[in-house]
């Protein structure tokens, strides 16, 4: 299998209270340094709860962030500026709220038209075929190019905005929460769509989700995000089936599933580290049932728990 | 553009305004053309004559040159010099605001630091140093008053610009190769010209103002040229003996921004989205009742009994039938779920029992909610204000949003408290750390005196939580109250909402769209899509063997944790729109088991058992459900 | 919260220098030489002479600003050469009169508009709130020198119930009551726009707080419609209202200059003006940085007050 994206120590420090002058007061790390590799045809499931870091990761992915450290690597090719139409090509981006990433006041064809003719410059004719040609393959009909963003449904808006990242001609896509905007029966139609698309274009997709069950059923593989870090990754029939790290467990446990009898995994409110002043070591250990003197001195790192399993635990969960 | 003027020409005030302001406008066009006396030729024997002397019209002036002729000069003087000065002053303003809002950091800094600086004079002591600089005259005032107003443009522009740069559709644009100078112009801009026209639009007539008020203090149009302002300047020493020297140029000034603020209005209104929607007006303390058909009967079934309850959104000439005719009722501590897709009805539903749908635009328009026996959608306002939060009470999803962000949680519990009956301070402190503690919210001594901002969303949902409990009652109704939450902390509430349940014997009536929720917490569910219940029974039988289509098909297309990677089961096609619904069941459209008689007609809910199914061809066999 | 207001306080230590940079700047516009403006045309060539030498007007405009500046930073902001006056004077005696005035109507304008933008808002599209509407729709259209002028000719020269101009009667007592006869029309005439403008302001405010998912949480808590207006409504609403109070402020000062020229009012305005219209250059900067920087430390009490009602802002 070949490496479509290939990220190494990427990490993002966010300056916190900027002055006129001078450097800032404080930092927040909102992804630690992260190494990853997506393979060719792949889908990698993100999953991780509000602040892990999904999003600021994903907007790195594509360039509209500058990663504080570390490189991506798209197929092969280093990408070390961070200018959106340099990854454009290469690598792009399905926002989550559909209706907000249309400009209201263009028309879809040409909000369809902007990738064909700043990233590839193609003549005017081309465009029109290679337009209808998208549209067919995300199931629009072509008379919708002629009308606003608003005159569509939460549904029809996500196709075009898939339309339009297919345009770019990325062989990479990042989708961040795709389909939380949409209702069930809408969700299922898009991520129907989103698999045939893969299977016809050899598509590589980073699939970013709070919702466990959603990002299991998509994914090949599945990252889970806490507090900025990867803690456990792995394949995704296993990940939450049989998880490794105290924390993956927890979010399983906690899903609300059709025949389990309600039981909160944490009685207590615990919440988040603070992140401007995170604690040392293992940043679950305040929550972990497992924590020992260990995880709370020394930062864990992601290591093999089995054969394709990697989990960042000193105690990772025994099979 | 049509649509503006169609909005624009609605509006009665501004449609008057315009057309004043046309018919100024065009007089002050043609003046030149109209036979008038000459405004600046003095005849001092003919001094101060009265209005409709014989040769002039509207008198003379102190130096008894023609008042009419000067009126005519002096508006269309005034009139040019306020355009050019809001049309100068919007262009640089908006520049600025684009430029420090789109670009942001370092330059937003600088040049909004600037703006301060120059906002840190009240208006007219700049104006002043301007003109003193510059020496009077008529273009120094123009340039003083487009100076003095850039700042506010720019501030207002860049507010809008920054909001506007962060939306995803300007990622978007960059991700497919567009150049900062073209997203400026074609995604920022755009967007924004709306805005700069409301604010001009608003604003050209405090700028005529401006400008008179210069001249009006002899620092603009300087003698003999004339403008409304100076005019008015001039006459003031002869205010008491000549008053309608004073009068005439007074009341022009007025008639203009009078007209000009009208139109201005309108096109604001015209071209705010929100207000095209009607989304301006403020919900009333209830909603508005009016029910046609008679008020069905208690049965008598359960504690909270709804009965063919109808409520509409009346937006224009559009009737939104946002719940079609509901029956439902829960028992006295039984956890009744309502699930459904959003725009289903389920939290206009739940709304409408104590009258808090927003109204206008809503209406409840049919049916009865019965409470303990007493219809409370005819209640008088005062009776429902006595039972809201006492007797029924209610939890909703936004725990940051419904919180007053101002007040601390401690006072916003005591409040709920003290709404019903008289309690003194200590005692309500103690009974608001009493009600934390419920919730189960550590600390709770000292997180009583916190504000909303300074606790977590699961946190601020268990306050939700416990200021429902804050009067004992005996429903609670939870509108979606772990949607906006972590599925972590979700799990916590829920076992909240559940074991509270079970020691204090309350009702819950739980709204949501998860299944699995339904199926963890509920007794019965009831199934909603497009305003009407379509199954309704208990929860483990509807789980088990959905009759409806719809309920079969929604439970397939979600995703299960524990089921692997796969192909969803999809429903195609939309949700009908409740302004459009169509004859028979809404969901015919999208059914697979649809006939020809599913199309028309009534269906009814029919029941067996406990359990109600609105579908004329329903799943029989269970494990037909299964496939 | 002294260390807020203390760190607002330095915060606006870069603002009073960019307002004196600024009144600098646009003062170093003036065409020709700067002590023939001050002086007038009529001056002696060894006046001039002299005073460029005593104001620095022969150094270079980096030079000549800190020296303008430093003088002021002691107290000296010059002499009025019309008046032949020190300026700090004759603007601290004549800022008397302005604040009295200007401070009394804004103290009506915050009052009334706020009222009346909550009871419009409250009674959406009800009689109330159209009748609110018009007036106020008035209000902001009217030139406030010309309403002035209106209501010297009705309310003095008609009806005789105020002296026609001035803050004190030529001969007779200066008491509180003769002070409020002559105050009572400039203050309203004064007033009148901003209260337009606030209760407009008010309006909208009110309405956009009173579709919040927090008013209806407090009507599903049972409070009563009067408490959801004006405790839960009021209070969040004057979140947005309180920064337009301190930009109505500075409206206020600037509309004080027409009101005290046509009541004959002793304040700071009429000053500037005649100094404008004399061309008398020192008394015009003194008299402009001395009122802004006022005007600054206003606006940092609305900035305090801001932060006493709204927790989020960090102090």
């Amino acid at each position: 299998m070949t490496q479509a994206l290939k990220l190494t120590d990427l990490s993002k420090t966010f300056p916190v209270g900027r002055r006129l002058f001078g450097g800032p007061k404080g930092s927040v790390k909102a992804v630690h340094p992260l190494s990853l590799t997506v393979h060719q045809g792949e889908t990698l499931g993100i999953v991780g709860e509000s602040g892990c870091g999904k999003s600021t990761l994903a907007r790195m992915l594509v360039g509209l962030l500058e990663p504080t450290t570390g490189q991506i690597e798209i197929e092969g090719a280093a990408l070390d500026t961070a200018d959106p139409a340099a990854f454009g090509k290469r690598i792009q981006y399905v926002f989550q709220d559909p209706i907000s990433s249309l400009n209201p006041r263009k028309t879809i064809r040409q909000i369809m038209e902007a990738p064909l003719k700043r990233l590839h410059g193609m003549p005017a004719a081309e465009r029109r075929a290679r337009i209808s040609e998208i549209f067919d393959s995300v199931n629009l009909r072509e008379e919708f190019l002629d009308r606003y963003p608003h005159e569509f449904s939460g549904g029809q808006a996500q196709r075009i905005g898939i339309a339009r990242a297919l345009a770019a001609q990325a062989r990479i896509l990042i989708l961040d929460e795709p389909v939380s905007a949409l209702d069930v029966s809408v969700q299922a139609q898009v991520l129907n769509l989103l698999a045939d698309l893969r299977r016809d274009f050899d598509l590589t997709y980073l699939f970013i989700s709070h919702d466990l069950a959603v990002v299991e059923a998509v994914s090949d593989r599945i990252a889970v995000l806490y507090f900025g870090a990867v803690v456990e990754i792995g394949p995704a029939e296993e990940v939450f089936a049989n998880p490794s790290h105290p924390y993956t467990r927890l979010l399983a446990d906690s899903a609300p599933v059709v025949g389990r009898p309600l039981s909160a995994p944490e009685a207590e409110g615990t919440e988040l580290p603070d992140p401007l002043n995170p604690p040392p070591g293992c940043a679950f250990a305040a929550r972990c049932p497992r924590a020992t003197e260990r995880c709370r001195t020394e930062t864990p790192r992601l290591s093999p728990v089995g054969p394709r399993t990697e989990a960042a635990c000193f105690h990772p969960l025994s099979e | 553009m049509t649509g503006f003027l169609t909005l624009l020409a609605r509006n009665r005030l501004a449609l008057a305004g315009g057309i004043v302001l046309l018919l100024v406008g065009l007089l002050a066009l043609v003046t030149p053309l109209l036979p008038l006396a000459d405004p600046d030729v003095t005849n001092t024997s003919n001094r101060f004559r009265p209005i409709f002397s014989p040769d002039a019209l509207l008198g003379t002036d102190h130096l008894g040159r023609d008042l009419l002729s000067r009126l005519m000069w002096g508006t269309r003087l005034s009139l040019a010099v306020g355009f050019a000065a809001a049309i100068v002053a919007a262009t640089l303003g908006a520049a600025i605001g684009i430029i420090a809002g789109y670009y942001g950091g370092r330059t937003d800094n600088v040049i909004m630091r600037g703006v301060d600086m120059l906002m840190a004079f009240p208006y007219i002591l700049l104006a002043l140093a301007i003109v003193a600089a510059l020496g009077p005259g008529l273009l120094n005032a123009l340039i003083a008053v487009a100076a003095v107003n850039v700042p506010f443009f720019a501030r207002n522009i860049r507010g809008i610009t920054v909001g506007i740069a962060h939306k995803e559709f300007v990622d978007a644009a960059r991700l497919a190769g567009l150049s900062n100078t073209r997203i400026i112009l074609s995604e920022i801009l755009p967007n924004v010209v709306p805005v700069i026209v409301i604010a001009m639009s608003t604003t050209i007539g405090w700028m005529i103002l401006e400008t008179a008020g210069l001249s009006f203090l002899g620092l603009g149009s300087q003698p003999p040229q004339a403008d409304l302002g100076s005019m008015l300047g001039e006459a003031r020493s002869a205010l008491i003996t000549n008053p309608h020297t004073s009068i005439v140029p007074g009341m022009m000034i007025l008639i203009i921004v009078m007209a000009i603020n009208l139109l201005g209005d309108g096109v604001r209104d015209a071209l705010d989205p929100r207000l095209k929607s009607g989304a301006l007006s403020r919900p009333m303390a209830a909603t508005r009742v009016d029910r046609k058909a008679p008020v069905p009967a208690p049965t008598g079934a359960g504690l909270l009994d709804v009965q063919s309850l109808e409520t509409q959104f009346h937006v224009k000439d559009r009737v939104y039938r946002a719940v079609g005719g509901v029956d439902l009722h829960v028992e006295k501590g039984e956890c009744l779920g309502i699930i459904g897709e959003s725009g289903s009805g389920k939290s206009v539903t739940a709304l409408s029992v104590m009258g808090l749908v927003a109204s206008p635009p809503g209406v409840v328009t049919g049916g009865a909610v019965y409470y303990d026996g007493e219809d409370l959608i005819g209640a008088p306002y005062r009776r429902l204000r006595e039972m809201r939060g006492r007797n029924v009470a209610y939890i909703f999803q936004d725990p940051l949003a419904t919180l007053h962000p101002l007040y601390r949680v401690g006072d916003q519990l005591i409040e709920a408290i003290r709404a019903h009956r008289p309690i003194g301070k200590a005692e309500g402190r103690a009974k608001a750390v009493d009600l934390l503690r419920a919730v189960r919210i550590p600390n709770a001594e000292t997180r009583i005196s916190d504000y909303p901002h300074e606790m977590s969303g699961g946190m601020r949902q268990r306050v939700g939580i416990a200021m429902a409990l804050a009067n004992d009652p005996d429903i609670i109704i939870a509108d979606e109250p772990t949607t906006a939450l972590d599925v972590t902390v979700q799990a916590q509430v829920l076992t909240i909402l559940d074991d509270l349940r079970r020691s204090r014997g309350l009702a819950i009536v739980f709204i949501t769209h998860d299944f699995g929720v339904v199926a963890q917490l509920c007794d019965r569910v009831a199934v909603m899509y497009a305003g009407r219940i379509v199954e309704e029974g208990r929860t483990a039988e509807i789980l088990d063997a959905p009759r409806h289509p719809y309920t079969a098909r929604l439970m397939a297309c979600v995703p299960e944790l524990g089921g692997g990677k796969r192909r969803l089961e999809a429903i195609a096609g939309l949700p009908p729109a409740v302004n459009k619904l169509p004859p028979g069941c809404a969901f015919a459209e999208r059914c697979t088991r649809v006939q020809e008689d599913c199309r028309q007609g009534h269906i009814p809910l029919a029941r067996a058992g406990g359990h109600g199914v609105r579908c004329l061809h329903p799943i029989d066999d269970s494990r037909e459900a299964a496939q | 919260m002294t260390g807020y207001i203390l760190k607002r306080l330095l915060s606006a230590i870069p603002v009073l220098l960019g307002i004196t940079v600024i009144v600098f700047l646009i003062m170093a516009l003036i065409p020709g030489d700067p002590a023939t403006a001050i002086l007038g045309s009529y001056a002696t060539p060894e006046n001039v002479e002299k005073l460029n030498r005593d104001l620095g007007l022969d150094k270079p405009l980096v030079q000549q600003y800190f020296i303008w500046l430093g003088n002021m930073l002691q107290g000296d902001f010059g002499t009025s050469f019309a008046l032949n006056r020190p300026v700090l004077d004759e603007v601290l005696e004549r800022f008397n009169g302005t604040l009295v005035l200007a401070g009394t109507a804004f103290v009506l304008c915050s009052f009334f508009g706020v009222m009346a933008g909550v009871i419009s808002a409250a009674n959406q599209y009800g009689l109330a709130d159209k009748a609110i509407t018009f007036v106020v729709l008035l209000g902001i259209s009217i030139p406030s020198f010309f309403l002035g002028m209106m209501m010297i000719l009705f309310f003095a020269v008609n009806l005789r119930w105020f002296p026609v101009s001035g803050m004190w009667p030529i001969y007779g007592d200066r008491t509180f009551g003769v002070l409020l006869t002559h105050l009572a029309m400039p203050a309203l005439a004064l007033a009148v726009v901003a209260t337009g403008v606030i209760a407009r302001l008010s309006r909208s405010a009110m309405l956009e707080v009173l579709r919040q998912d927090f008013i209806r949480t407090a009507r599903a808590k049972g409070v009563h419609e009067r408490g959801v207006i004006w405790r839960h409504a009021l209070k969040a609403a004057m979140v947005a209202i309180i920064p337009v109070l301190g930009i109505q402020a500075g409206f206020v000062l600037s509309g004080a200059v027409y009101i005290e020229i046509v009541f004959q009012w002793p304040g700071v305005g009429r000053m500037l003006v005649d100094a404008i219209l004399k061309r008398d250059i020192l008394l015009v900067q003194g008299g402009v940085v001395f009122v802004a920087a006022c005007y600054v430390l206003f606006n940092i009490a609305v900035d305090v007050a801001q932060s006493l009602l709204d927790p989020r802002i960090k102090t």
